[in-house]
């Protein structure tokens, strides 16, 4: 009894820990925000003419959009290539993708100088500009997803005429999907293609398309094993052991083509000086080379870690890492060499990053609650509270109406 | 249409800064001594060892900065000048990331910014002007013309003073060429100008990608359908060899013909 007590104590505390940083980061944020939207991008921001782009269009937008690739890859193995097999993690990876999104778009606001204009590429085309395609991907490609996301809504208000109605589009809209994500991951390595000049040696390439094709396709998958990983902790689940060490694959054959583009790249560019200047570039480079591709390929086709939950879950984290090291070299690192300047965000860069991260995490903690995301749920707890209850109880029906059909 | 451009010639210029000053009061800018481009100087006149640099917006004949904007408010106008359009920009700040020689600044300060570049003053030029840069140099090192008067005024400074000019134009082939040229005494790298640059347009590197969406859309759906196509075949043939497998296991006396199981 008394062990008991000290749990549940041990769990509030912990609990409003954690309520606590989320208000802070809230307060700060929102405060960051008020300053931002009324002095401008310079006061709030350390960005300059010498070095226009930094955390918010480093991080929020090329890391945002490429962590949310896992809503893609999944939904296109589920759909297109009709392994159900990995239909328990579709939902959660689709979630995760469209909240990827709402948050990258709210980060474009912020970023964007004159963010009431955001809807001017609709009317005003300019089909040579990347950013032009790059949005209109991004816009279809979210309403894509809000349409992909939707049966969770349908299912729980027991909504069957949209849910049926959307069952009949449900391919094309994937293959749709398919597309737009390819077309976008990868044209946000074109953004960098014109810039020839400027982006330090060892990360410029003319495959930066594919090569951030690729690495999207890898960090998909790993961020889909780290939510797993951590929701089942968080949520009392089963982890999907199985499906997530084959996604580990995918992650480990993605990541090893685009290691033979790296070394490519080397070979055709004659980058060997560069790779053995040991300057803070070269050093970023090889943490990015070595922990975020070497290290995560051998984990994950050792056999003894590319089978356990801890081995799956710190060979996604390095890539997840890795991934983000890598695209803040190539934004930040490589300019700020090129402009000779040091750029590090400010505090209010920071914060408002951190509130539109934790805004996702609360986004994903409510969808959770009161959605059916999990639907396949194993009971290993006590009693379960009640929206848990209705959606399991949903979910059998609609198995049943689909069996029956 | 007459193509403009300005010639900017480092071997006369005095660096008394009479451009800078007129181009502050062509756009209601502050006069100031901070020599460096910025929101509020769209000229400005740069000192690299013994040589006066008058910097500004080169006018590329294919501009980078035009290419990479997502809404098209920069435009190379016709008669030369590539041109802002802030009622079209949303402030993405691709134009300054992109632009070659590092020339749109932004109004960083402002909570309805405005992205600040040289327009080759096309309001003047339009009345029939020399831009306001070009009038004031009292040391004829700014000449205003069609390109091809500027290319001959160069050779003829060439042939006139041989001894005095490294024999080479600045923006003849750089990035494609630009409307603002140069003349120096020596190599441009060493006036701060970017000698890495290629001989094409850089917006021709993105284009090489851009131009095959509309086919990746067409077969890669075509791909993706046609793979759908095969595997959802499978899977209903799998489950069909299934579904026949129950019934025979409960029922082993009857065999179902096949047509009777589509039903
Ligand atoms: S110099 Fe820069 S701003 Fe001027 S036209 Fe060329 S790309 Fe555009
Ligand atoms: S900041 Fe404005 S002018 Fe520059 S690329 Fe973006 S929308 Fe175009």
């Amino acid at each position: 009894m008394t062990s008991f007590l000290r749990i549940s104590l041990e769990k509030i505390r912990r609990m409003t820990f954690w309520t606590i940083v989320f208000w802070i980061i809230m307060a700060l944020g929102l405060t960051a925000t008020a300053i931002r939207f009324t002095q401008g991008l310079g006061a709030a921001t350390h960005l300059s003419d010498k070095f226009p782009w930094g955390l918010w269009i480093g991080f929020d937008v090329l890391c945002g959009v490429g962590l949310a690739a896992g809503g893609f890859v999944v939904a296109a193995t589920v759909y297109i290539f009709n392994l159900d097999y990995y239909k328990p993690i579709l939902r959660p990876a689709v979630l995760t993708a469209f909240l990827g999104y709402l948050l990258v778009m709210i980060a474009l606001f912020f970023d964007l100088g004159r963010p009431w204009q955001f809807w001017h590429p609709m009317i005003m085309w300019n089909p040579h500009s990347v950013m032009f395609e790059v949005f209109w991907c991004v816009i279809f490609y979210t309403t894509v997803l809000a349409l992909e996301f939707s049966p969770l809504v349908f299912e729980r208000f027991k909504l069957e005429k949209p849910q049926k109605a959307l069952h009949a589009i449900i391919v094309p809209l994937v293959i749709l999907g398919v597309i737009l994500s390819s077309l976008h991951q990868s044209s946000l390595g074109s953004l960098y293609l014109i810039v020839p000049e400027k982006v330090y040696p060892l990360w410029y390439s003319a495959n930066l398309p594919y090569l951030f094709f690729l690495t999207a396709i890898a960090v998909g998958p790993a961020m889909v094993t780290i939510e797993s990983f951590l929701s089942s902790r968080a949520f009392k689940r089963e982890i999907e052991l199985p499906i997530l060490a084959k996604l580990g694959k995918v992650t480990a054959v993605a990541l090893s083509v685009y290691l033979v583009l790296k070394i490519e790249d080397v070979v055709n560019d004659h980058l060997w000086p560069y790779v053995f200047t040991f300057n803070l570039e070269g050093i970023l480079y090889w943490a990015e080379i070595l922990l975020g591709v070497i290290v995560p390929i051998i984990l994950l086709t050792y056999k003894k870690t590319n089978r356990s939950a801890q081995g799956l879950f710190y060979s996604a984290l390095f890539v997840v890492l890795g991934f983000i090291l890598n695209r803040m070299n190539l934004s930040i690192t490589s300019i700020e060499h090129y402009a000779g300047v040091n750029y590090f965000p400010s505090w209010m860069e920071i914060s408002i990053t951190l509130m539109i991260v934790a805004a996702g995490f609360a986004g994903f903690r409510m969808a959770v609650k009161y959605l059916p995301v999990f639907p396949e749920k194993k009971e290993t707890e006590k009693p379960l509270n009640k929206p848990f209850d209705v959606v399991e109880f949903i979910g059998d029906k609609h198995e049943h109406a689909t069996v029956l059909n | 249409m007459q193509h403009y451009g300005i010639l900017i010639d480092t071997t006369l210029c005095i660096g008394c800064y009479a451009c800078e000053d007129a181009c502050a009061e062509h756009w209601g800018f502050p006069k100031t001594d901070v020599h460096e481009l910025s929101a509020t100087k769209n000229t400005t006149v740069l000192t690299e060892g013994d040589t006066y640099v008058p910097r500004m917006c080169m006018h590329c004949a294919v501009p980078t900065c035009a290419s990479v904007c997502p809404v098209g408010a920069l435009k190379k106008t016709d008669d030369g000048p590539v041109t802002y359009d802030v009622s079209k920009c949303i402030g993405c700040r691709y134009c300054m990331q992109a632009c070659p020689f590092d020339v749109p600044k932004y109004q960083w300060n402002s909570a309805n910014p405005k992205v600040s570049k040289c327009d080759m003053c096309r309001d003047r030029i339009a009345a029939g002007k020399k831009p306001a840069c070009v009038e004031a140099c009292p040391a004829d090192a700014r000449v205003f013309g069609t390109l091809d008067e500027l290319k001959k005024i160069a050779e003829s400074r060439f042939a006139q003073n041989p001894g005095n000019y490294y024999p080479q134009i600045y923006g003849i082939k750089e990035a494609g060429g630009t409307s603002v040229l140069y003349l120096s005494s020596k190599p441009f790298v060493e006036l701060g100008l970017k000698g890495n640059l290629p001989d094409h347009p850089l917006p021709s590197l993105t284009w090489a990608v851009m131009s095959k969406i509309p086919n990746y859309v067409f077969w890669g759906g075509t791909l993706l359908g046609g793979i759908y196509w095969i595997t959802n075949r499978r899977k209903e043939v799998r489950e069909f060899e299934a579904k026949l497998e129950q019934m025979e296991h409960n029922n082993p006396s009857r065999r179902i013909p096949n047509h009777e199981q589509e039903n």
